[in-house]
């Protein structure tokens, strides 16, 4: 019965800690290398768009960090609905780990996407549905953030947080619908799984740099949870071992 | 086949340069100090909880 494969096995932050370490080196060669290739066909071999000249190429890092800004909210939503149902201790942390990179990620769309609407709208920043949803969420990383570091007690933080970014997930369908749902000065969505208003090879770049984007963040995210980790556990014998043996 | 003729061609963006470079320059910086900051929380979290665990084993030879 336990020889067998156990999914439950890698909720225990004991058997995550080690494998999270054996994978980082992988997902930072995963993401070098669609970086590389995205940054490529992005940068020096893809058309200059008939409508928006070379500013266009913005897409390449404003598409994949608000793509990534959403997706890291869900996922640490997620995790605050498992650790919230099943009391696992590691979903807490996961959570915590994912926060700072999907802040950055928020204000990453946020900064790239005024740096793209000043040329191509005329002004950094305007009070519409898309942007100031993208806003919000910012602003929900941020609070949680805050929320987790005010409470002492990990157990509660954990859950104080988790119902703050259920409550909060309520955010990402409006952030993404809202370019259908209200007359809003940010263009429809360029990628759709049917048709796709894009050039290929265009199309072909920005998943890559996504995809480059999705590696870094899992990265990230899994040396930060490593950190969280040893500072939670460290009444358990393992992690004394590990302090004590020195590679910690 | 690469779509530039030159590199100042690159660089200039077609006159975008300021906000293409400006989003890619940002991006990149901060995709260089995240993982140094994560890499030196580590450090000192791990430094303190040695501290902690020389301080403890001490305090229950004594």
């Amino acid at each position: 019965m336990n020889d067998r494969f156990n999914l439950y096995r890698f909720s225990s932050p004991a058997t995550f800690y080690p494998l999270a370490g054996k994978m980082i080196p992988w997902f930072i060669a995963a993401g070098t290398l669609f970086g590389l290739a995205g940054l490529y066909i992005g940068m020096l071999v893809a058309p200059t768009d008939f409508q928006q000249g070379e500013g266009y190429r913005i897409i390449f890092v404003h598409v994949p960090t608000s793509w990534m800004s959403m997706f890291i909210y869900l996922v640490m939503a997620f995790w605050a609905a498992i650790g919230l149902a099943f009391n696992t201790r590691l979903s807490g942390m996961m959570a915590q780990a994912l926060a700072p990179t999907g802040a950055l990620m928020a204000f990453l769309s946020l900064w790239t996407g005024a740096l793209w609407g000043k040329p191509m709208w005329g002004t950094w920043w305007v009070w519409d549905a898309r942007l100031t949803s993208e806003l919000i969420l910012l602003f929900l990383y941020i609070g949680y953030m805050a929320l987790v570091v005010a409470i002492d007690d990990a157990r509660r933080a954990d859950k104080a947080g988790g119902i703050l970014l259920l409550v909060g997930v309520v955010n990402i369908p409006i952030i993404y619908f809202s370019v259908k749902w209200w007359n809003t000065l940010h263009q429809g969505s360029s990628v759709n799984l049917t048709k796709s208003s894009m050039a290929e090879i265009m199309l072909w770049g920005m998943l890559l740099m996504a995809l480059a984007f999705w590696m870094y963040s899992i990265a990230v995210a899994l040396a930060r949870v490593r950190t969280i980790i040893l500072e939670r556990e460290c009444h358990t014998d393992w992690v004394r071992a590990e302090l004590t043996g020195g590679k910690a | 086949m690469i779509h530039w003729n030159s590199f100042s061609d690159f660089l200039a963006m077609g006159g975008y340069g300021l906000y293409v470079w400006g989003s890619f320059g940002v991006t990149a910086l901060i995709m260089v100090i995240e993982p140094i900051a994560v890499a030196r929380q580590r450090k000192t979290t791990v430094a303190r909880l040695k501290r902690q665990l020389r301080a403890e084993s001490r305090s229950t030879e004594a």
